[in-house]
């Protein structure tokens, strides 16, 4: 049995293992994997995101696992040290040696750190490995201890140092990104495009200093700043470094094989270095004179070498490698692609410039007009994939080119469609999958949606740049196979959340089989479907959650939200956050009764933690009997409407905030909704409230209440919009009325008001014709449908205690009396929590 | 693993020694589960009238290791009949306790048979 080594476990490395092992051919050898770094192979190009979770995990090319289950062996944590060429053998940094019949250098590129005096001192970082980011993490936390408003810059305004620009910037130091060249991202920007895109990253906040050349970094032994000339100093207390990379060529250079000037280990268009037997591949690889510094030429190269070994001898590296590429900041759009600068010799160019919008738009044409040749997008990059295919394929374009750019008018894309690309097209440059192949996955059946297409062509799995477009291609050939591509809700129902409505409302179904069964695709339900049916009865029958217990998500079931271990929270409604001091001491009372933790909530509420199964009604009962009610904190229904005192009290209230508060929660009090709903009521434009952070939000003003729509808070935290000015109570409740009835009957599942009013086409233009001005003639409906849901409100929780039938469920065990016996607290600041997860 | 987990081991038909005898088969909900304890052991079990099947598994969800799995919602995925975790909607296959939609250990089965409308749970001891 053969032996092959390959040396580093990086993207391409890794590349290398999983073609290999994909060989039928591979079995007739033994794969011996030596990464230097403590971990499997990660997802470089996605480092960043490691700042977002610090989860390295989620990084992984493969699980260790991976590596056993194919018969690898991996060696981590130990770096290869020399080779040794005339016996092919490797000894490692811990003085193994093994024998090899081919070796395969991955060794990839370290980050390039220019010789500047201070370089070492603490507080400068380079931009490469897990490890560096820890470091990053770990020493910006204590800097911003010392001083809240620390600086932090990065040397580099290339790609990465753009990158890691906005990494600093969201470690919440104050960015400064420092460039030796006039312009930024030199390599991929003309000087107006470059200018663009500073006047934008300025916009968001990134500081950008150009033609700077650093003469040295200060500080005793931490940094605190970097000088330039001799009066120009940038006061900092961290760098990061990013200013190019150095192939790792030490082996190439110790045992002898041909390297180049500027580093990097020569290969042909085999892969094949200087020695036959030893192969080089991704950066570590000069080919063409070039190293490139991305993952698809890499990962090509990695499938060369694989055939090379494998004995297909004409499977041999394309000589000229598609450079273009696209930054992956979020918010900021910058794209190059082809021959993004243009000599007048080659052809001409076509710009297309918008300082106000930050917007930059450059094609380079042929001189015939005909075909494309590159070109460069800043702050609109989504015609990236399709201007880069047009390019890749040599296309033929429009008559008039600068259609391609041009802001269209009508909303249609100038070009045709993902369908007139050619077979060849490749669409997914890392994992190098063409049009065809993503066509034929699903003309032959195999792939059904996009998730199918992504696991069997594996498009889409590496920088994620091509998914936009292999979703098109997925939806545009289903659609050419007549099948209809639909948001529908999950696999058991053709439809989406509107039509099962409709369905619903029209037919006058009372139970989820009867919908299952009659509109169903034969199953049996899943946690998809059954929650979304469930509310969606909830708001054409005004039914509870205790109707049908078992249909309802795990919280709505027990009527309390779940907690870690598997108790319950309990949250009684106190609307508009106004309680008596008796209600105040009956809450302490029941809690400290039945050991229950106690917080004010962010909802301005109190929340009793703890309660087991048994004990919910018990609970419940007791808080029933001092006048409270359920709050509904587990439904996706109206959560709270959060007021400030208002008038009532404050010396600059223009209305009762809380009166009105208390109205509009006793309102909407138990409806169910696509997602969770929730108001404020704010007594002046000082807005203690914060009622543009809710679903919706009022604020007295002179002559009324404005009346905002569609805030978030949460995970994507929105504004809400003016909807009207200076209305009366009366007008306000009416529109909130039309506002959250139309939201229930067209929002996606589980789909908030800011999300959905995000995507309602028309904007809020329409929504005002909609709910004021009532163009689609439904306002009256809107109107009857919510008052009737008002007027069956019922308490759930009262429901349930008076009905043995409906607390049936409360028990833990079905055949004893008993309580959970796994559960498990620890005390936490003289209260309880449980026991942490392991 | 740790010792709780380790109670939980699926019992194949064949290999059922005592049928123990739960209660009756209205104190569970229709297409729903609910908790049954057999010594110290937490079986969760579920009448998946649908299929007019009755299923029972381990209460206990491995990822985090809680008792919880009985007050899941039950259904299929394409096909296989399966309980969702009601912490984070892990899935589970109801035949053989495989998880769907991801890659934690499979969970124990057992098997059930309704006599006179009450219900009996397989174990091998
Ligand atoms: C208890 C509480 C935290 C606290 O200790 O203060 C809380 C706790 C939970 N929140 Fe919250 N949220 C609480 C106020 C908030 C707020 C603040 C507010 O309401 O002003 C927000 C941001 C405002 C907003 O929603 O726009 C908030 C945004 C979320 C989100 C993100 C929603 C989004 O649109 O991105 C979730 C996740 C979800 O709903 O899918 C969530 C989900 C949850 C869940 C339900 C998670 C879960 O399913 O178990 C937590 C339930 C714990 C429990 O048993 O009560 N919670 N949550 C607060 C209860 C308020 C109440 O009285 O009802
Ligand atoms: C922050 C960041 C963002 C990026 N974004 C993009 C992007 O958007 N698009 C893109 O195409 N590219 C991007 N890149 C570049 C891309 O990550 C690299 O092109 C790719 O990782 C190269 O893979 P490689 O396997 O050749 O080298 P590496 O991933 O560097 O792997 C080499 C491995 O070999 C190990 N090693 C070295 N010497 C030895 C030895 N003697 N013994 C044992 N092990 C050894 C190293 O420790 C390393 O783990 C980015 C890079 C960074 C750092
Ligand atoms: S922020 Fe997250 S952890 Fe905190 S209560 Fe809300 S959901 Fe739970
Ligand atoms: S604990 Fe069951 S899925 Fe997380």
């Amino acid at each position: 049995m053969k032996t092959v080594i390959v040396v580093g476990n990086g993207m391409v490395g890794y590349k290398f293992c999983e073609k290999f092992v994909a060989k039928k051919e591979s079995k007739a050898f033994k794969l011996i994997v030596f990464g230097e770094e403590p971990r499997p192979a990660y997802d470089r190009v996605h480092l960043s995101e490691f700042f977002e979770n610090q989860d390295a995990k989620a990084l992984e090319m493969a699980p260790a696992e991976w590596y056993q289950e194919n018969n690898i062996d991996l060696i981590i944590d130990e770096r290869v040290a020399d080779i040794n060429r005339k016996d092919k053998t490797i000894t490692t940094a811990k003085n193994r040696e093994f024998s090899y019949d081919y070796l395969v250098l991955a060794t990839g590129s370290s980050a390039f750190v220019p010789p500047i005096k201070g370089v070492e001192k603490e507080g400068v970082f380079v931009y490469r490995t897990i490890e560096d980011l820890e470091g990053m993490l770990a020493y910006a936390a204590k800097l911003k201890e010392r001083n809240p408003k620390a600086k932090a810059a990065v040397l580099g305004g290339g790609l990465l140092g753009l990158e890691a620009g906005k990494a600093v910037m969201d470690m919440g130091l104050e960015p400064h990104i420092v460039e030796f060249a006039p312009k930024l991202m030199p390599r991929q920007l003309d000087s107006r495009s470059s200018q663009v895109l500073q006047l934008k990253l300025e916009s968001i906040g990134l500081n950008i200093h150009l033609s700077k050349a650093t003469n040295q970094i200060l500080g005793d032994k931490t940094i605190t700043g970097m000088e330039f000339g001799e009066d120009d100093v940038l006061d900092v207390e961290m760098l990061v470094i990013s200013a190019g990379i150095r192939p790792r060529d030490e082996l190439g250079k110790s045992s002898g094989l041909e390297t180049g000037v500027r580093g990097g280990i020569v290969v042909d268009n085999k892969m094949q270095t200087s020695d036959k037997n030893i192969y080089a591949i991704g950066e570590i690889a000069l080919y063409n004179q070039m190293i490139y510094g991305l993952v698809a030429p890499g990962y090509d190269m990695a499938g060369i070498a694989v055939d090379q070994i494998l004995g297909d001898e004409n499977s041999l590296m394309v000589s000229s490698i598609d450079m273009s590429t696209k930054l992956k900041l979020i918010g900021v759009d910058v794209a190059s692609f082809g021959e993004p600068f243009m000599p007048a010799s080659k052809g001409h160019s076509i710009i297309y410039e918008d300082k106000t919008k930050f917007l930059y738009k450059r094609i380079n044409v042929s001189h015939d007009r005909k075909k494309l040749l590159g070109g460069i997008l800043v702050g609109d990059a989504s015609d990236y994939s399709m201007l880069h295919q047009v390019f890749l394929n040599g296309m033929t374009i429009p008559e008039e080119p600068a259609q391609l750019i041009l802001p269209a008018t009508d909303g249609s894309s100038s070009f045709g469609d993902v369908m007139d690309l050619p077979d060849e097209a490749q669409i997914c440059s890392c994992e190098s999958v063409t049009k065809g192949q993503i066509c034929s996955a699903i003309e032959s059946g195999e792939a059904k949606d996009l998730g199918d297409v992504v696991s069997c062509t594996k498009a889409g799995t590496g920088c994620g740049g091509c998914k936009p477009m292999v979703k098109d291609l997925t939806e545009a050939t289903l659609k050419s196979l007549g099948i209809e591509v639909k948001d529908s809700i999950c696999e058991h129902f053709d439809y989406n959340r509107q039509e099962l409505f409709s369905l619903i409302q029209v037919k006058e179904y009372k139970t989820f089989n009867d919908v299952l069964d009659k509109h169903g695709n034969g199953g049996h339900g899943c946690e998809i479907c059954k929650p979304v049916i469930a509310s969606l009865m909830a708001t054409i029958n005004a039914d509870t959650a205790n109707k049908e217990y078992a249909i309802q998500d795990s919280n709505d079931r027990f009527l309390a939200n779940i907690q870690r271990n598997g108790t319950y929270s309990v949250v009684p409604r106190v609307p508009g956050g106004e309680i008596t001091p008796d209600k105040l001491i009956a809450l302490g009372e029941i809690a400290k009764k039945y050991d229950l933790y106690t917080k004010i909530t962010g909802g301005v509420r109190i929340d009793l933690f703890g309660a087991t199964l048994n004990q919910l009604p018990l609970v419940w009962k007791e808080l029933i009997d001092h006048g409270f009610e359920s709050g509904h904190a587990y439904g996706k229904s109206l959560r709270t409407v959060k007021t400030c005192v208002g008038s009532t009290w404050c010396r600059y209230g223009m209305d009762e905030s809380v009166t009105f508060g208390i109205e509009l929660e006793n309102r909407y009090r138990g409806i169910r909704a696509p997602h969770k709903i929730k108001g404020g009521v704010s007594g002046c434009i000082r807005e203690c409230a914060e009622a543009r952070g809710k679903d919706f939000g009022l604020i007295a003003v002179e002559g009324g209440w404005n009346l905002y729509v569609g805030g978030n808070g949460g995970a994507t935290p929105r504004h809400a919009e003016l909807l009207a000015e200076q209305i009366d109570n009366e007008t306000v409740i009416k529109y909130i009325d039309r506002y959250l009835m139309f939201y229930m009957r067209t929002a996606k599942p589980l789909q908030r008001t800011a999300a959905w009013q995000e995507r309602l086409e028309g904007g809020m233009d329409y929504l005002k014709e909609v709910i004021i001005e009532d163009k689609l003639g439904i306002a009256t409906d809107l109107d009857n449908e919510m008052q009737t849901l008002v007027n069956k409100f019922e308490c759930e929780w009262t429901q349930a205690i008076n009905n043995p039938e409906m607390m049936k469920r409360f028990n833990h065990f079905v055949n004893s009396e008993e309580e959970d016996d796994n559960l498990v607290f620890v005390p936490m600041r003289e209260q309880k929590m449980p026991e942490p997860w392991k | 693993m740790n010792a709780i987990s380790n109670k939980y081991k699926t019992v194949k038909i064949d290999d059922v020694k005592i049928w123990f005898k739960a209660t009756s088969t209205n104190n569970f909900p229709i297409n729903g589960g609910a908790c049954v304890k057999y010594k110290d052991l937490q079986i969760a079990v579920f009448n998946f009238k649908r299929l007019n099947k009755w299923y029972a598994c381990q209460n206990l969800s491995p990822e985090k290791e809680e008792m919880v799995l009985s007050r899941g919602m039950i259904g299929d995925h394409k096909g296989i009949p399966m309980v969702a975790c009601p912490l984070h909607k892990k899935t589970f296959s109801l035949e053989d306790g495989t998880n769907l939609n991801g890659d934690l250990e499979a969970i124990a089965t057992y098997p059930v048979k309704i006599e006179d409308d009450i219900v009996y749970i397989g174990f091998s001891e």
